[in-house]
């Protein structure tokens, strides 16, 4: 297994190279100027221009920028954000905590509701509860998220006024956000309220979140179940005269999780990067929507350092998938 | 563990039942729109910064009167200008209190050297703070001041005098401007020996309405009232900024008494919002202009009767329907009706097709093709340039001159669209610093600013001299003036199509009293309170 962990990181290193390449490239191949954009109509005289070329280091030449750039990524230091002028690290870490909380519960609902889903559908094929679920599967998986998330707030905040429109916690708590986790911080508090605030202000955005992973997981489970509920050992399982239970939930979906957790790994990942269009609507602080604004504004700082932290997240996100499918699978291990 | 998480699950419960949102009379909440850059307003050119950081935390030596662009005194209680025109002397306000917060006590008060300090580190590329947090200082670049300012000193505890290179009538505006906000000197020099210096925009103390007390990107900032502010503590005890980038959601807000005040309605929202009896719905004309600058220096545009002609053929109504959907108001002059010295007497050219096209036969112009140049973003002046051009399109096509639209990246279009042989005529706009004339007409239409910010390439001396004048008159009656005139001239030489001024909105619950727009598009909530 340490074998396998081990040959697993060393190839962390030329990704982690390629994927510093890309993301330092990738900014700069967008047309725009950063410096044209800061002065934006006001504009600004020659030598003005060519000051901060200088003063960013943008004057240098391209492997020169990237050789700075490198050399800041062994220090640990990815530079500071031209827009915010703040050390990048510090602004991806302040964003990213709220990232992660929304994309696990996200993933923990989709996961909770998706599997037993498409397990109910694959054992009912072609019988109304199959139907009713991948139907609404595919509606969940065609939603347009923006209009679903204002659909959701209008309804259950504005007409109900059962959970909150938006944010992470309600303003009357104040306290320290050390972890940047809320439901975390929110407990250690001790304010009564503060983790029922903060559990509340999740609820919209974990099912707008979690509602395209949830119909993929969904689908996923019913067609690897299917494949595995038509092989001989299934048909054996059920002549030795096994409860359903357990030939559906140990012997068929043990065998038919290796693509579930595929479609799951790479779900984290998409997640993890941040989902745009949820955190504006909930006004969640995440990085997906700091990313956008740093690739608006040309911020080349802060979108090639947070490209390559994201890039490293999902790599991790891989690797833990990587080793799932060997405590599932014991040939993969072996391999 | 069982335990444990039922104890998580009845927390839950309870928390549910008692956490329905409800503030204490005194906080204030206001949803808006994105996250300050940081909170040094000098480091920034955008808005929501300003709002975040000068607008509460902050004060300038002269301020301007909320909801207008008239200035008044504030830190300085008074100013005197030199028969030259080139020494500024500021009398400074005595027992002005800084900040007293978790991460600063001040052992003195307000003093010259504060602003010495607030102008040097800007100024001098030896201070030491200039290049702390990346320093561009942007606006004070921008607003020439580097050129401008000879020297500033302390001429004794609160007299400080500003040495100017030429004599320049809208400086004491520009001492109103974010950039000029006074930072704590004591403070700099304290984060300075800590090692710290770039906490100055992390954890800002200034002498404002409003204390910094903390900052969760993205999510929220709080203040509290400045126990003794020198004008006053302010009418709420804590303001909060929900950052709110969604305006739909803001108004969901709004209903649900999440937040009091909203910055950026929606137009869309604003007439359901002025039937609602819970809202009170503000509406002014911005500080902007949006226009179409003819390049004025290639024919058939040189000629002011081709121009004269075009602006004829462009139906406002037709782009203030479509393209601002409500929330602009036409444009007949360079600078708008909220800026003083505005001149209402001058005639905007009538929509009149038929004439237009006499008009250009006259001029021997025929089967007229030009470019329009439509802006890739949004503006608060122009919320959709490539519609505004297609209007264009159409209204031109019915006067026989055939427009082919041109649009390109944000940062090229501002920099091809300043070179003087540019090949069509230029959609963009213009939001004001400082609420001084000058900072439309020298910025937009001076001879100097050809090749820059004058996009018309239109070097008219009859009107640089009106406005050169100004500049180095004080008196303000004089220079109204000549604005007024200056104003008179631009409108017969037409080197653009002045197209519209956006129309703020701004929506509040109706406890909210006393809020007041700022020209500037800015939100100050000093002078604010809320009903019992």
């Amino acid at each position: 297994m340490l074998g396998f962990i081990l040959r697993r990181l060393g190839t962390f290193i030329p990704t982690f190279i390629g994927v510093s390449i890309v993301s330092f490239l990738f900014i700069r191949l967008l047309p725009g100027d950063p410096i044209l954009l800061m002065a934006g109509e006001r504009g600004m005289s020659d030598d003005r221009y060519a000051q901060l070329m200088t003063q960013f280091g943008f004057d240098k030449p391209l492997l020169t920028q990237y050789w700075d750039y490198l050399n800041g990524l062994i220090r640990g230091d990815l530079g500071l954000s031209f827009k915010t002028k703040r050390p990048v690290w510090d602004e991806f870490f302040a964003l990213f905590p709220a990232t992660l909380e929304l994309s696990l519960c996200a993933i923990a609902f989709a996961i909770g509701l998706g599997i037993p889903a498409g397990i109910v559908a694959a054992v009912n094929r072609g019988k109304w509860p199959d139907q009713a679920l991948m139907s609404t599967a595919l509606v969940g998986y065609s939603m347009p998220i923006f209009w679903w998330a204002l659909l959701l707030i209008i309804f259950f905040s504005g007409t109900l006024g059962w959970t909150p429109v938006s944010g992470r916690i309600s303003l009357m708590f104040f306290f320290p956000t050390d972890t940047g986790f809320m439901l975390i911080d929110s407990f250690r508090s001790g304010q009564a309220g503060a983790l029922a605030s903060a559990v509340e202000h999740l609820i919209l955005p974990t099912i707008v979140l979690g509602t395209i992973p949830l119909a993929v997981i969904a689908r996923q489970t019913r067609s690897a179940m299917l494949e595995v509920l038509s092989e001989d050992y299934v048909r054996t399982a059920k002549a030795k005269g096994l409860s359903p239970l357990r030939v559906n939930g140990v012997h068929a979906l043990r065998n038919a999780m290796i693509p579930v957790i595929t479609v799951i790994g790479l779900s984290v990942g998409t997640l993890m990067a941040g989902a745009i269009l949820t955190e504006t609507i909930f006004s969640w602080p995440g990085i997906g929507k700091w990313m956008v604004e740093g690739i608006g504004s040309r911020d080349y700082t802060a979108v090639q350092g947070g490209l390559l932290m994201i890039a490293v997240i999902v790599m991790v996100v891989n690797l833990v998938v990587d080793l799932l499918y060997g405590l599932i699978n014991p040939k993969i291990r072996q391999r | 563990m069982i335990l444990n998480k039922l104890q998580l699950l009845g927390l839950a419960a309870i928390g549910i039942a008692m956490s329905s949102t409800s503030y204490a009379q005194d906080t204030l909440v206001y949803c808006s729109e994105g996250s300050p850059e940081g909170f040094d307003p000098a480091l920034y050119t955008a808005g929501t910064t300003f709002d975040a950081s000068s607008r509460q935390v902050y004060n300038k030596l002269v301020e301007f009167e909320r909801g207008t662009t008239v200035i008044a005194p504030a830190l300085a209680e008074s100013y005197e200008i030199s028969e030259d025109g080139l020494v500024y002397t500021f009398k400074l306000r005595s027992g002005v209190k800084f900040h007293t917060t978790s991460f600063f006590t001040p052992t003195r008060d307000f003093n010259s050297q504060d602003v010495v300090f607030s102008f040097e580190r800007q100024r001098l590329a030896d201070n030491p703070y200039n290049l702390v947090s990346g320093g561009t200082w942007e606006y004070f670049n921008g607003m020439s001041m580097p050129d401008l300012i000879q020297s500033v000193e302390a001429v004794d505890d609160l007299t400080v005098k500003f040495t100017l290179t030429r004599p320049e009538a809208p400086m004491i505006a520009n001492m109103g401007m974010d950039f000029a906000s006074i930072v704590s000197e004591e403070y700099a020099t304290a984060l300075l020996e800590a090692g710290t210096p770039e906490k100055l925009n992390q954890e800002p103390i200034g002498t404002g309405p409003f204390k910094f007390i903390a900052y969760q990107k993205d999510a929220v900032i709080r203040y509290q009232a400045h126990e003794d502010y020198w004008a006053g503590k302010a009418s709420i005890d804590n303001l909060v900024f929900a950052i709110t980038p969604d305006n739909s959601v803001g108004y969901q807000k709004l209903l649900a008494g999440e937040c009091h005040v909203l910055g950026y309605p929606n137009p869309a929202d604003v007439a359901t919002m002025q039937e609602d009896d819970s809202l009170t719905v503000l509406e002014q004309e911005g500080l902007n202009v949006g226009y179409l600058a003819y390049n004025t220096t290639v024919p058939p545009y040189d000629n002011v009767n081709v121009r004269k002609a075009l602006n004829m053929g462009i139906n406002k109504q037709a782009i203030l329907d479509t393209v601002f959907q409500g929330s602009g108001k036409a444009a007949k002059n360079p600078i708008p009706p909220t800026i003083w010295s505005y001149n209402d007497a001058t005639v905007d050219d009538e929509y009149n097709p038929e004439k237009a096209k006499e008009m250009l036969a006259a001029e021997g112009v025929e089967d007229l093709k030009m470019k329009i140049w439509a802006m890739p973003v949004v503006r608060p002046y122009n919320p959709n340039a490539r519609r505004m051009a297609e209007v264009m399109q159409e209204d031109f096509a019915k006067i026989g001159v055939e427009v082919e639209i041109v649009s390109y990246e944000w940062g090229e279009y501002l920099k091809l669209s300043r070179e003087l042989d540019r090949d069509g005529a230029v959609l963009l706009g213009w939001t004001g610093d400082n609420g001084d004339p000058d900072n439309f007409l020298a910025v937009l239409l001076g001879c100097d600013a050809v090749g820059n910010g004058n996009r018309a390439q239109w070097c008219h001396e009859p009107f640089d001299d009106l406005i050169q004048q100004a500049k180095v008159v004080s008196d303000q009656a004089e220079r109204t003036d000549l604005y007024e005139q200056a104003q008179t001239v631009f409108k017969e030489q037409a080197p653009w199509a002045t197209i519209a001024h956006s129309v703020v909105y701004k929506t509040m619950r109706n406890e909210v009293q006393d809020f007041k727009i700022d020209p500037f598009g800015g939100h100050i909530f000093y002078g604010v309170s809320l009903a019992k």
